[in-house]
């Protein structure tokens, strides 16, 4: 069952940076938010507030309704799909054994895991037969970043979060993942929310977008909302970088 | 009828044990553990102790070779080890730091009853010959400078270089009294090993060298000893000295060894000496022939040692090898038991890391010989300090591979198990450890050759293993002896190398294993 997320009134700071000022944020349940704005606006910190890879200093971070500092992270984290940049395969252990993690850290026995494993790995596009005895080695760039989706989905998260998934691979290899995204979504249905700093990516990815800067969010609303209003300068200027990019592409 | 047959059969069986075990349990006392100084005539005289307390029926381990006067006395007061040649004046001077006594009686009387009183340790009657130091040159410098006493050698001495032993140039009736008395200035005075200065004297390296009266080397180099006019050095009869422990529990061996006192002289002793340090025969042969020469064969029966005959032979090399993998393996073994965790935990915290680990590469730092002296006072002679030694050598490269393994483990790897909910025992079982495993290895092997190398140094401890034999052969001046604990030494270490390069092909994570199987494809 997709659950839903929250953050309320969310002040962190690393030093003298801070990180997130102020951020407040709904993801109802099912739905697929991206969080864009450059590095050091705040969105990777505000994304893994979710999964108390950060605790914040101020605020609070709910997880279907219940304030994430009175679960336990390590149970909370598994219960939360996790995708990053870099895949972050074990590279010692098979395509199969990295899908199976989260399962085999619960305590799921390996026959048990099996079929769940199989099933991430057709989900995400991956034939099992011919990838699951693999090391990540052995992958391509885009086939690894399919396996780390897998594994964030093997044991059938409530949510998923993800960290510029596709921001290391080249423009084809990164749509036919993003396609491959889109399809697990439409089946599992998901809460999904994940870091870009491509606002063209988020438009095609994600129901709604947020506009992050210097740990502030500057705007929400879906493409068509951001487009026709822009609630800042930045976010007007955003928008026409992205499209001059686009025409740029086109000619 | 079965039950009674199976209790017949237990009690045959019980009585046939007791026969068995009661002689054994009779023999049970503590074997006796019989030292000496690293040079020959000590050797010779723990050897001859050796046998004839093993024709007695006494069980021996034999501990030769101990660092110096300071090693094998502070073993021998804390029990460490029972038994030692030792020299009155050695007493006297160096151990109770007394003044000269001129009259060996008085001498011996005095230090027999201050040891025992300080330190519980018993003098048995000296055995009857005085080795006491011989101050010696060629004898083409004798005549042309006119030398013949101590004070003729102080009026020359700033014309002259000296070769001594460090043992002479640090005792306090070594070379600052004697200089102190006679007013010697020497040119220059170069330490040398015990064994080299005859050497360095023939060929003219140095001038003057401190001998022994009963070297067998003054002979065949027809060295002059110069006379102790002034009377400074006291009398050095020679003794076996016995610890607090034998001297109260174990009058068997009392009796056993003072058979000899008052049995042997200069002139023999010279001559058993020239055995070993010039015709470098067996000190086990040597010293047999002179045990039957002086007691009679019937007295002191064969000797039990296995291992007499030539100097130089198999079954003691691989004795002693087995006591040097014995060492290094449970060294490294405990080493590795603490570094890892320990490499693990300081990775935990990084502000103690730095600090934690510069303490260990100093003592990393120590030279081997320092951190073994070290060792004495706390633990006595024999494999206890040697291993804390080696322990302490083996766990800094353990556990700084071990830090810098895990520190520098797939770092996205690390951070993806932690976010996917791998408890933190589950990412160090899973990943840290096993990413890290063969740079941990890596140290381990390090440490290992580090330990094989250092643990020939412990035989200057009374640890034993393949030193023994270097240690011996520099005081004899026997490169071949040398040799045989030296090559097999490097032998070990290259041997131990290579096991150890296996297991650390072995744990190389599974994707390093098999890396050519399939080609990346898109």
């Amino acid at each position: 069952m997709p659950i839903p997320l929250a953050a309320r009134d969310l002040h962190h700071r690393f030093g003298d940076i801070t990180a997130l000022d102020d951020v407040t944020l709904e993801v109802s349940a099912g739905t697929s938010v991206a969080l864009v704005g450059q590095s050091g606006s705040g969105k990777t910190t505000l994304l893994r507030a979710f999964n108390r890879m950060i605790d914040v200093q101020h605020g609070a971070v709910m997880v279907d309704g219940v304030d994430v500092t009175a679960l336990d992270p390590t149970l909370l984290r598994r219960r939360l799909g996790y995708v990053q940049q870099r895949g972050g395969l074990l590279p010692h252990w098979t395509v199969a054994d990295n899908v199976g993690l989260v399962l085999r850290a619960s305590g799921v026995t390996a026959s048990k895991r099996a079929s769940a494993i199989n099933d991430a790995l057709i989900l995400t596009g991956l034939e099992p037969a011919k990838f699951g005895a693999r090391f990540p080695h052995e992958l391509s760039g885009g086939q690894q970043q399919r396996v780390a989706l897998a594994r964030a989905l093997a044991a059938k998260p409530e949510a998923i979060l993800l960290d510029e998934p596709f921001g290391a691979l080249d423009a084809i290899t990164r749509a036919e993942v993003q396609e491959a995204f889109l399809t697990v979504r439409r089946e599992l249905g998901v809460t999904s929310l994940f870091v870009t700093h491509d606002l063209a990516e988020a438009a095609r990815m994600a129901d709604e977008i947020v506009v992050m800067r210097n740990g502030r969010i500057e705007q929400r609303g879906t493409i068509h909302e951001l487009r026709s209003s822009p609630a800042t300068d930045y976010v007007r200027n955003l928008l026409a970088r992205a499209v001059s990019a686009a025409q740029e592409l086109v000619r | 009828m079965r039950s009674f047959r199976a209790k017949l059969s237990l009690l045959v069986a019980l009585s046939v044990a007791r026969g068995l075990l009661v002689p054994l349990v009779a023999q049970q006392l503590p074997p006796v553990v019989v030292a000496s100084k690293p040079f020959g005539e000590s050797f010779l005289l723990a050897e001859m102790f050796a046998q004839l307390l093993e024709s007695r029926d006494i069980n021996v381990i034999r501990k030769p070779g101990l660092g110096a006067t300071e090693v094998a006395f502070s073993a021998l007061r804390s029990n460490a080890i029972d038994v030692y040649p030792e020299y009155i004046g050695t007493g006297l001077i160096a151990i109770l730091k007394d003044s000269v006594i001129k009259n060996p009686a008085a001498a011996f009387a005095h230090v027999s009853t201050r040891f025992e009183q300080q330190f519980g340790a018993r003098w048995l009657p000296p055995l009857g010959f005085e080795n006491t130091y011989a101050i010696a040159v060629r004898p083409e410098v004798a005549s042309r400078f006119h030398l013949r006493t101590l004070s003729d050698l102080a009026r020359e001495s700033a014309r002259l270089s000296a070769g001594l032993t460090s043992d002479f140039i640090g005792r306090p009736d070594g070379l600052a009294g004697l200089s102190k008395a006679y007013g010697l200035r020497f040119r220059d005075v170069k330490p040398l090993a015990p064994a080299l200065k005859y050497q360095a004297l023939a060929q003219g390296g140095v001038d003057v060298i401190d001998g022994y009266s009963t070297d067998g080397l003054l002979a065949k180099y027809n060295l002059v000893t110069l006379e102790d006019d002034q009377h400074f050095f006291p009398p050095y009869d020679a003794a076996a000295l016995v610890s607090p422990r034998i001297a109260k529990e174990r009058p068997d061996v009392v009796a056993a060894l003072t058979l000899l006192s008052g049995r042997l002289d200069v002139a023999h002793m010279r001559e058993w000496n020239r055995r070993i340090e010039v015709d470098q025969e067996s000190i086990a042969n040597v010293a047999k022939d002179a045990l039957a020469f002086t007691l009679g064969t019937v007295a002191v029966g064969a000797p039990r040692s296995g291992e007499s005959g030539t100097r130089i032979n198999v079954a003691r090399i691989a004795r002693l090898t087995r006591e040097h993998l014995t060492l290094v393996a449970l060294a490294l073994i405990a080493a590795a038991f603490i570094g890892i965790p320990l490499g693990l935990a300081l990775e935990r915290t990084p502000r103690l890391s730095e600090a934690t680990l510069g303490v260990f590469a100093a003592i990393e730092t120590i030279p081997s010989i320092a951190l073994l002296a070290f060792m004495i006072p706390l633990f006595g002679v024999g494999t206890l300090p040697a291993l804390v030694a080696l322990f302490l050598y083996a766990i800094y490269p353990i556990a700084r591979s071990t830090y810098a393994g895990v520190h520098n483990a797939d770092h996205d790897a690390v951070q993806s198990a932690a976010a996917l909910g791998a408890t933190p025992a589950q990412q160090l079982r899973w990943v840290r450890l096993p990413l890290a495993a063969p740079v941990i290895m890596s140290g381990v092997r390090t440490a290992a050759v580090i330990t094989v190398g250092a643990a020939t140094l412990a035989a200057f401890i009374g640890a034993g293993g393949l030193g023994e034999p270097i240690v011996e052969g520099l005081a004899l001046a026997d490169s071949k002896l040398v040799l045989t604990g030296a090559i097999p030494a490097a032998l070990l270490a290259l041997a131990v190398d290579g096991v150890l390069a296996l297991v650390e092909r072995r744990v190389r994570p599974a994707h390093q294993r098999r890396r050519t199987q399939t080609g990346a494809a898109d």
